[in-house]
């Protein structure tokens, strides 16, 4: 590191701080609402602050099977993605083949596009072909775009390990499948993992696409919309969304860690 | 004497580009076998069609008299160290050691052990908990060193395993892998682009030029009769003549090279020129002369006497030094 | 001494074997699953959105009709619906403005100047926003932009509601809180794709060497001449790749204009609206190949300025 290394200017170093605080204020915000006693508008500052709401959202019976939805979704998108995501990354990281440029365009599209094409696709297909709404159609969306958030971690990983460490494990006697298990799986798991968080994330959070593939059914994210268009109990509301902003946090938080110091550190890909 | 590695018309084509093309080869059992040549000349592709990682386009290669063109690199007795080591970074120096064996299913306190004596072969005792981001270069190239001969490979392959150490360490390991191989009495076949580690530790060389081999032999065979101009140039230190030149000093009219040893100083003689350039050795001085348009270098021992730059000198030599070579 | 080739132990070795025989055996395996999968369920769906734009529905029974015609893409150029889309081009194109001048002291920063810990704290503290729930994003300025809320609390504190009256005063801006002005959407997608715009010109500005920097100085440039000539042009890839990120993801939203603005129609609106409670897919299906095609036009572009190298 340099040691005359160069002051900003005050004007920037403001404008930076600035803009830092710009993105998470109105995070924070979220935290004050819910222990608000106010219940029908957003007065601020707040009356009163109590923790009944977290009591009432607890009791709340609608909000449950949202809950599972999204959780069984995100789920099973994840395990997909990651299995899907990986198997990409093992292709591309091997030699050139033909099409291996379509196949990466491919892989970045569904999240290169705006959500509400995947999602009004996806309801075309589901109306040509017949399909009923379940938790599958919601998936097929979900592990769609999830792919290339694994794929995204995988194949950085993958580059910046030494491509003669595979050759080695094979030169002292290892099949492919000992090499993928002694080697590969070790030094690319932290970033798999890390992957698989964010596709988690990713997942449990998302809306676009899931009210065009959902029908009647309600994840999480959906449920808080329609809260959101038509409010019942805003302070519930307030509760809902920090567990959603929790869900998807931590697993942030812990992808940012398992991928730290390196060049692949998790979420530059989004 | 067995072949460890025979090439039988070897040929490696990437599309239009050949990079190893036509090749016929013999390796002796037990011998130290160089491959030498500038980069891009085939030399690596060569060790890797023996390791398997290259598959030949054409020919047949044979290790140990079986031929190898249906066997993958796994289930091959050889073993490489590679360039940059290739250590495998998420285990430590004794695991990546004894990696060969636990993958050919030996139990933990076996392994172990042969990986102990083998660290010890290679002066690493007490090392084996190390992670190879903890050694320094000369260690991680005697952990590979080690790790390749655990297997006891009928053929240990060194891809350039020199390359990244700094000059010291680099003459020391010079002579350490040459008095290991002596000890093993195994074949090791060693890729270099460095002509001064080729000729002092190999017994045997090829030199490469364009995915062919230039020239096959002992060092001293390739040190004092190149067999073309590639080779004389590549080799270095001896001096090209051009056919002109050759005929000028009383040859054919053809390309040939002359050691600077083998030539003397004269005041006059058929062919002069200035003095160009005059560097001491030590043990002698290098001395440069241009005599028509070709630079001619000259040893001289120390206590004779020197021309100054500038000087016009001529050349002398006993005429079977001159080696006459192949090629226009 | 044994041979020089070792037996095979089972069927891991003779697929190993099979592998390096046949690589593309291997590579077919590697690939066909994802490739099934994105192009059976992504590129199928894709197809069936384009099949379905060239339909048309019956206007008195409501049934879609299952023929090749053009009459629904004639319908994008009613006054109405081409109303829709440059509102909603002008939008994505002023959210990337505001988006590039407020990212870039964040990257400029961030690139040049933090070191050690703060670098790792200032990538935090973009990626941590970028990644966090949509939603509660943008719930959380439905809270901040409220009549009753924080912002009007502030200006009131400060003195300074003028300002907020003024803005809602201007013609076709008006209205009676910012939480249900065009103002409020425009703040809210801002602030949401922010983080998309801050990475890729973090990228490309940390791609500029220091010692270019140092030169320019050296030839006598001024701050302003060196930041205008060499710092700018340089970053451009970058804001060029972000802006591919706020264009496309403002041109596809349909929930912040629904639930911050004066609800005026948005593509994605159109577009959730016609496929729902309408029932007119065609329409729904030919409003969302808008899209598409203004994002390949854009990526054409970019493409040609060089902005996928930040990538």
């Amino acid at each position: 590191m340099r040691s005359d290394a160069p002051r900003a200017p005050l004007g920037l170093k403001i404008a930076a701080l600035g803009g830092l605080l710009f993105l998470h204020l109105p995070i924070l915000l979220i935290f004050l609402y819910a222990f608000t006693t106010e219940e029908r508008t957003y007065q601020f500052p707040p009356p009163g602050l109590t923790t009944q709401w977290f009591g009432v959202a607890w009791g709340r019976e609608d909000i449950w099977p949202p809950l599972w939805l999204s959780l069984r979704v995100a789920a099973i998108s994840t395990v997909l993605a990651m299995i899907l995501g990986t198997l990409i990354a093992g292709a591309m990281a091997r030699a050139r083949f033909f099409g291996r440029d379509q196949l990466s365009l491919l892989v970045i599209l569904p999240i290169a596009l705006p959500g509400v094409i995947t999602g009004m696709s996806l309801r075309s297909a589901f109306g040509v072909m017949d399909i009923p709404f379940s938790t599958w159609t919601i998936v097929l969306g979900h592990a769609t775009f999830c792919i290339v958030i694994v794929y995204n971690n995988a194949v950085a990983r993958l580059r910046r390990l030494s491509g003669g460490i595979m050759e080695a494990s094979a030169d002292l006697g290892a099949n492919a499948f000992q090499t993928f298990r002694h080697i590969l799986l070790p030094n690319l798991g932290s970033a798999l993992l890390a992957g698989g968080m964010l596709a988690f994330a990713l997942s449990f959070d998302e809306v676009i696409v899931t009210t065009f593939t959902a029908g009647q059914q309600s994840t999480l994210p959906i449920w808080m919309y329609n809260e959101l268009i038509r409010p019942r109990q805003r302070p519930v509301t307030n509760v809902v969304a920090i567990v959603v902003f929790a869900a998807t946090f931590l697993p942030i938080l812990a992808a940012y860690y398992l991928t730290r110091g390196g060049s692949d550190t998790a979420g530059a890909g989004k | 004497m067995t072949a460890a590695v025979e090439f039988l018309n070897v040929s490696r084509h990437f599309g239009a580009v050949k990079a190893v093309d036509g090749v016929d080869l013999t390796i002796a059992e037990g011998s130290f076998f160089a491959m030498l040549g500038p980069s891009g000349s085939g030399k690596t592709t060569c060790l890797r069609l023996i390791s398997g990682f290259e598959q030949p386009t054409g020919g047949a290669i044979r290790i140990f008299g079986e031929d190898v063109s249906t066997t993958p690199p796994h289930l091959r007795a050889v073993n490489t160290v590679f360039q940059d080591y290739a250590l495998f970074p998420h285990l430590n120096v004794r695991d990546n050691v004894a990696y060969g064996l636990m993958v050919k299913g030996m139990a933990r306190a076996p392994r172990y052990a042969k990986a102990e004596e083998m660290l010890a072969l290679v002066h690493l005792e007490g090392y084996g908990d190390r992670k190879p981001a903890q050694l320094s270069g000369g260690q991680r190239q005697r952990v590979a060193l080690a790790r390749a001969l655990v297997n006891e490979p009928r053929v240990l392959l060194l891809d350039e395993p020199l390359g990244a150490l700094d000059l010291k360490l680099r003459e020391a390991m010079q002579d350490e892998l040459k008095a290991l191989q002596v000890k093993l009495g195994l074949t090791f076949v060693f890729v270099t682009h460095d002509q001064h580690e080729a000729l002092s530790m190999a017994d045997s060389l090829a030199v490469f030029n364009e995915g062919k081999i230039a020239q096959i032999g002992t060092p001293q065979e390739i040190y004092d009769r190149p067999a073309s101009r590639f080779v004389a140039d590549f080799v270095g230190s001896s001096n090209v003549l051009p056919p002109a030149l050759t005929q000028a000093l009383g040859g054919p009219a053809r390309w040939s090279s002359l050691r600077p040893e083998t030539v003397r100083l004269a005041v006059t003689g058929p062919v002069s020129g200035p003095v160009t350039a005059l560097r001491y050795l030590g043990a002698a001085t290098r001395v440069v002369i241009r005599v028509a348009e070709t630079e001619v270098a000259a040893l001289v021992p120390a206590g004779q006497p020197l021309p100054a730059e500038g000087e016009t000198r001529s050349i002398a030599f006993d005429p079977s030094a001159l080696h006459l070579m192949e090629g226009a | 001494m044994s041979g020089a080739i070792l037996p095979a132990r089972g069927p891991g070795d003779r697929l190993t074997a099979l592998f390096w025989r046949r690589p593309w055996v291997l590579l077919l395996l590697l690939v066909s699953p994802p490739l099934l999968w994105l192009g059976v369920v992504y590129l199928g769906s894709l197809a069936a959105l384009l099949l379905q734009s060239f339909y048309s529905i019956d206007e008195f029974s409501g049934v879609v009709k299952e023929e090749f015609t053009l009459k629904t893409y004639a319908e994008l150029f009613r006054a109405q619906n081409l109303d829709i889309i440059t509102r909603t081009v002008l939008m994505a194109a002023a959210v990337t403005l505001a988006s590039a001048a407020l990212a870039f002291p964040i990257a400029y920063f961030a690139a040049r100047y933090a070191k050690g810990p703060w670098k790792a704290a200032f990538y935090l503290g973009v990626m941590l926003p970028l990644w966090s729930s949509y939603l509660v994003k943008v719930y959380a300025w439905k809270l901040i932009l409220a009549k009753e809320g924080i912002l009007t609390w502030a200006a009131e504190r400060t003195h300074t509601s003028w300002i907020i009256d003024g803005i809602l005063s201007v013609p076709g801006l008006e209205s009676s809180s910012l939480s249900t002005s065009p103002v409020g959407t425009f703040a809210v997608f801002v602030y949401v794709w922010l983080p998309y715009m801050i990475l890729p010109m973090q990228a490309a500005l940390e791609r500029v060497p220091v010692s270019m920097l140092e030169a320019s100085a050296d030839l006598g440039a001024t701050r302003a001449q060196t930041f205008r000539s060499v710092v700018l042009p340089l970053a451009m890839p970058g804001v060029i790749a972000g802006s591919i990120f706020t264009f496309s993801l403002t041109l596809g939203d349909y929930i912040i204009p629904q639930i911050v603005g004066n609800s005026a129609n948005f593509i994605g609106m159109a577009v959730y609206q016609l496929q729902g409670t309408a029932g007119n897919i065609p329409l729904a299906a030919a409003f969302a190949v808008v899209p598409i095609l203004i994002m390949l036009a854009y990526l054409t572009a970019a493409k040609r300025a060089g902005a996928f190298d930040a990538l």
